[in-house]
């Protein structure tokens, strides 16, 4: 699968990524490297086989809902980037 | 005596009959430091917060700048998390301030551990002691670096694909990436979280099991850490491998493997038959497909872990100039891409590709499916042998610069040890020699799922019949 610069481009706007002109060729000529490398894998018949996303099985884990010690509003706002009235305070979202 | 140089456990012992003292230790270390980290660049920061020396084991500890440790800045040697405080300590590192083990620093590491060489932090890399053209591996290279150069008595690092075992191989030091779940994660800034685990640097196997008695257990704020009973690791040093089969995977020794190591880890297996080790051939027939697997299901991951990387909440927010797109979307991207270096780029990217509508099932699907086929693989050579031993790196460490702008041939560093994070099994690497120009060989040893303590045995008989662990690079 040949990688195109649109192709980096597209992926690039998906990751909120902002790839400048001059890096473009760059970027495109490794991502496309790295993938003709892992096109290996379609080598393989993997058509019987399940997919592991986690190599020790694992199910939904539960906890009793209790109110425990958390950091204080002081100690979480400490690393805002902006904050006010004791709330991160973001940039606009809606226009 | 030069305390800095040596072991927890010789430490250990010289505070209990008060030949030396907790405090003295530390500014031992803190004298070594000054010393040579100007020039091997191990730490990004040294601790704000002074020791008090209580608690068991003082000991002196280097913790990996993606370690969140309570006021520190916690960066992953990247610009994007500049700045950024930790508000609170990972599970590890309450357990190692409870074990009253005092922390020296932040040490650096690869830019989010994307990378197997230390070279793309933010900081600029870190040299290798045994010679400081070479890098010392990644991307726990700092770690590996400081533990290497005396400046630290042992140290805190992660492994996703490798990370700990490359560079302990490249600095010639004891690295053991435990199983998935051993240990929490719970503060540990995620990179692939279905292969990310903590763990031990250290001098020598001994020290390897006692921290490993620190930071392994359960951890309910990890919701992947498993409720395994933990046994004292110590219990497992014994002299004795006579009678355990080792597995020898015959696509390990192909093209590509440094001819001084490869004679390293033969020697390594000579011996180890000499002590009483079955030697037995093996077949692991998918894992020359471990890298490719690996770079998607790695990426994949990573770019929805940093996704939360937006410069909305914390660390840092490009302010455009100009509008783009609109005023949101614009400082999503000027952030991201100020921040980021480019191999996180990359790997972003990478990883947004084979997720992205139309290549799922060609590239993610199909690389899960693989992991099943090399997980596969290893416990089936698992039925019949005790460990499995291979070299931990093709080649020595190599130049600073070397393989910078060749992604991919930095990528195959990894492939010996890529396998343990895909199966999620424990795997060590000790030294077992030297090249010609020096620089130090490592051999790796897989086990079980939950058996580190095999790993720790047949390590320690290694080590008690040879001398590697005790060099010390000339700095």
């Amino acid at each position: 699968m040949p990688v195109s610069k649109n192709d980096v481009k597209y992926i690039a706007a998906l990751a909120r990524i902002d790839v400048p002109e001059d890096k473009l060729e760059g970027f495109t000529k490794s991502l496309a490297g790295i993938i003709q490398y892992v096109e290996q894998l379609q080598k393989l018949d993997v058509d019987q086989v399940k997919p592991t996303s986690h190599a020790v099985p694992v199910g939904n884990v539960l906890r009793p809902d209790k109110v425990k010690p958390s950091l204080t509003n002081q100690e979480a706002l400490a690393i805002a980037v902006e904050a006010k009235d004791g709330s991160f305070k973001v940039p606009l979202v809606i226009e | 005596m030069n305390l800095h140089s040596l072991t927890a456990h010789a430490l250990l012992d010289l505070f209990k009959s008060g030949k030396a003292s907790a405090k003295e230790a530390y500014e031992a270390v803190l004298g070594r430091i000054k010393t040579v980290d100007p020039r091997v660049k191990a730490y990004v920061h040294m601790a704000h917060s002074k020791p008090d020396f209580q608690g068991e084991m003082p000991i002196p500890i280097a913790i990996k700048d993606n370690l969140c440790t309570k006021q520190e800045e916690i960066t992953c040697a990247s610009r994007i998390l500049k700045g950024f405080r930790s508000p609170y300590d990972a599970g590890v590192i309450e357990r190692v301030k409870k074990s009253g083990g005092s922390i020296l620093g932040i040490v650096n590491m690869d830019e989010f551990a994307f990378g197997s060489s230390c070279e793309t932090s933010c900081y600029g890399p870190t040299f290798n002691p045994w010679d400081l053209q070479c890098v010392p591996g990644g991307s726990s290279g700092g770690s590996a670096a400081s533990v290497a150069a005396d400046e630290a008595m042992w140290a805190l690092g992660s492994d996703t694909g490798g990370s700990i075992r490359q560079p302990a191989s490249f600095c010639g030091i004891v690295g053991l990436k435990p199983t998935y779940g051993r240990v929490s994660r719970y503060g540990l800034i995620a990179f692939a979280s279905s292969l990310d685990q903590i763990g031990p640097l250290t001098k020598d196997v001994r020290d390897c099991a006692l921290l490993m008695n620190i930071i392994a257990g359960y951890d309910e704020r990890d919701s992947t850490s498993v409720n395994e009973p933990v046994p004292d690791f110590t219990k497992a040093l014994v002299n004795d491998v006579r009678g355990l089969k080792i597995g020898i995977p015959k696509e390990a020794f192909v093209d590509g493997l440094d001819p001084e190591v490869r004679r390293s880890v033969e020697e390594a297996l000579d011996l180890l038959k000499k002590l009483g080790a079955v030697i037995k051939e093996v077949s692991l027939p998918h894992t020359p497909y471990a890298v490719a697997t690996y770079y998607i299901v790695a990426t994949a991951e990573a770019s929805s872990n940093l996704a939360r990387f937006d410069g909305v909440r914390y660390g840092l927010r490009a302010q455009p100039s100009r509008v783009r797109k609109n005023a949101l979307v614009d400082m999503y991207e000027e952030t991201r891409s100020l921040g980021f270096g480019d191999e996180a780029k990359r790997r972003i990217m990478l990883g947004t590709y084979a997720l992205s509508s139309g290549y799922y099932d060609a590239y993610y699907l199909r690389g899960q499916k693989v992991r099943t086929l090399i997980k596969n693989d290893l416990d089936e050579v698992f039925k019949d042998c005790d460990v499995i031993m291979t070299p931990t790196s093709p080649t020595v460490a190599f130049k600073v610069g070397e393989k910078l702008s060749d992604p991919l041939s930095m990528y195959l560093s990894d492939i010996y040890t890529i396998p343990a994070n895909l199966a999620g099994i424990p795997a060590i690497s000790i030294p077992c020699g030297f090249s010609q120009s020096g620089l130090p060989i490592g051999l790796q040893l897989m086990g079980k799922a939950f058996d580190e303590e095999m790993l720790l045995r047949v390590s320690y008989t290694y080590e008690q019949n040879t001398e590697w662990h005790l060099k010390k690079p000339n700095l």
